[in-house]
């Protein structure tokens, strides 16, 4: 077993700082990142709802798309791959996307930003190298430039305005989704918490002691891996690779949101992203499964795989990411549930450890959202 | 008080034998959030599992270090989980344990031996 080779992990510019804070190194979509620091999980995630907490999210794909034709044929070249409007994004503004398959799945889902001359785009780690080649094989008159030398940060929580307004005068009056360009600093008003709050752009030569004069603004306290994933599920919000993925259609994952009007039948760009025929089909008659939000009623977590069954033993779905909400102070999860069973309010039962415990179908999010809209 | 390698605690009181898990346990495991306790009066053999802890991060679950009956479970854990970050070695104790021979916790072992397991 010894000789077993273990991936070479990848190293980020702020592990010092990490280990100079205590964060607990471990192995994340090939990088070596913060699971915590020393408060721990449910103390960071209380913290990021009650004041404001700094995310080293580097690992995250940052890639510039430059037209070597017209900006319209950037935007339209993008749109081929997203059931997504990139058209009509004003400038200085970001918007949700997802790069889907010729079957209708979801090859990963980013933030894209229309900065003028060119869009910036941020993607998933785990899916970073998949998504420069798609977009370098899908856009042929198009520069695809993976950003290879900043930091990214997130923000978050009601003291994340005040914070980032001190270190970069000019922030406060951004408002949700807004993106502006600070010198070197890039600034989205966004994040994936479910707080008001930024992620910014930093050169890496600079990004330590950016971190550093946030961490002095008050209330601001650097926060592990393991909250964002439990603020994230708390706000509702996809992680790819567990609920979204190949095999899960924008519509099944109740991201219709996301696909503006322009895109859907009758729109003025109607189809022409992969998977159309599925996407638009499902628009029309509703998919036949749906993510929703579960709670199960007793105090066991439902975890990700536990098995979903309707109240006489059929089995209706799976949870997909599941946990202890801090702020909900319940355990919560969302899954995939047959169309059938997934009105809000429905019980099912899901299996843990062997025993079926009782579980409603619940709204999402389980924390409201407090963006500055 | 003596130590499993499963990193509970065993500590006798009277003729029963009271286990928890470890401050090293607990710190490892990160905050608990489910505690799900066994019935008492039920028999059990060494080995098997008996609680289920679920931190933020995972389930996991205690073994009876023993043989023994069940004979008193902590339903403090059940409504305050965090009970077991907060005082592991104390209040949060999880079963008492009755055993025919108290001389079988011999096997396990002591604060020292402990911690060089984890040091």
């Amino acid at each position: 077993m010894a000789d077993l080779e273990e991936p070479e992990l990848l190293h980020l510019g702020l592990e010092a700082l990490h280990e100079a804070l205590g964060g607990k190194m471990v192995p994340f979509a090939g990088y070596l990142m913060p699971v915590q620091y020393p408060d721990g999980v449910l103390k960071e995630h209380l913290h990021t709802r009650s004041a404001a907490g700094l995310f080293d999210v580097s690992h995250m794909g940052q890639v510039i798309l430059r037209p070597r034709g017209s900006m319209e044929e950037l935007k339209l070249a993008f749109e081929a791959l997203m059931p997504v409007d990139v058209l009509g994004l004003a400038e200085g503004q970001q918007r949700y996307g997802l790069f889907t398959n010729d079957a209708g799945g979801i090859l990963d889902d980013l933030m894209f930003t229309n900065r003028g001359d060119h869009l910036y785009v941020v993607v998933n780690a785990a899916c970073k190298a998949a998504d420069i080649a798609h977009m370098t094989a899908g856009m042929p008159g198009v520069s695809v430039e993976p950003v290879m030398d900043r930091a990214l940060l997130a923000l978050q929580g009601p003291a994340a305005e005040a914070a980032l307004e001190a270190v970069v005068p000019g922030v406060a009056a951004m408002r949700f989704m807004d993106h502006r360009v600070f010198g070197d600093i890039w600034v989205s008003r966004s994040g994936y918490t479910g707080e008001d709050g930024f992620e910014v752009s930093v050169p890496e030569a600079q990004a330590e002691g950016f971190a550093r004069k946030l961490l002095a603004q008050p209330g601001v306290a650097p926060i592990g891996l393991g909250a964002r994933d439990s603020l994230r599920l708390e706000a509702g919000l996809c992680l790819y690779g567990h609920d979204i993925d190949t095999t899960t259609s924008p519509v099944e994952a109740n991201l219709v949101w996301a696909i503006q009007k322009a895109r859907k039948a009758g729109g003025a760009r109607e189809g022409g992203f992969p998977g159309a025929a599925r996407i638009l089909k499902e628009l029309a008659e509703g998919p036949e499964r749906l993510r929703v939000g579960l709670r199960p009623e007793g105090r066991a977590p439902m975890r990700e795989g536990v098995e979903l069954f309707a109240e006489d033993g059929t089995p209706v779905g799976r949870v997909t990411s599941g946990g202890f909400g801090p702020s909900v102070n319940a355990p919560i999860a969302m899954g995939y549930v047959a169309r059938a069973h997934a009105n809000t309010g429905t019980t099912l039962m899901g299996e843990v450890r062997g025993k079926r415990l009782p579980v409603t179908v619940a709204e999402l999010p389980f924390q409201p959202t407090t963006y500055k809209r | 008080m003596k130590y499993t390698k499963e990193h509970e605690w065993l500590r006798v009181e009277g003729d029963l034998v009271v286990v928890g898990i470890t401050e090293h346990a607990a710190t490892q495991l990160g905050d608990v959030v489910f505690v799900e306790l066994p019935e008492v009066e039920t028999q059990v053999a060494g080995g098997d599992e008996v609680c289920v802890i679920e931190s933020v991060k995972a389930a996991s679950d205690i073994l009876a270090p023993i043989d023994g009956e069940i004979v008193a479970v902590n339903e403090k854990l059940v409504d305050s989980p965090s009970l077991v970050n907060e005082d592991p070695m104390g209040a949060a104790w999880f079963f008492k344990l009755k055993v025919d021979d108290l001389s079988v916790l011999d096997q396990f072992m002591d604060e020292d031996e402990y911690q060089d397991l984890i040091g």
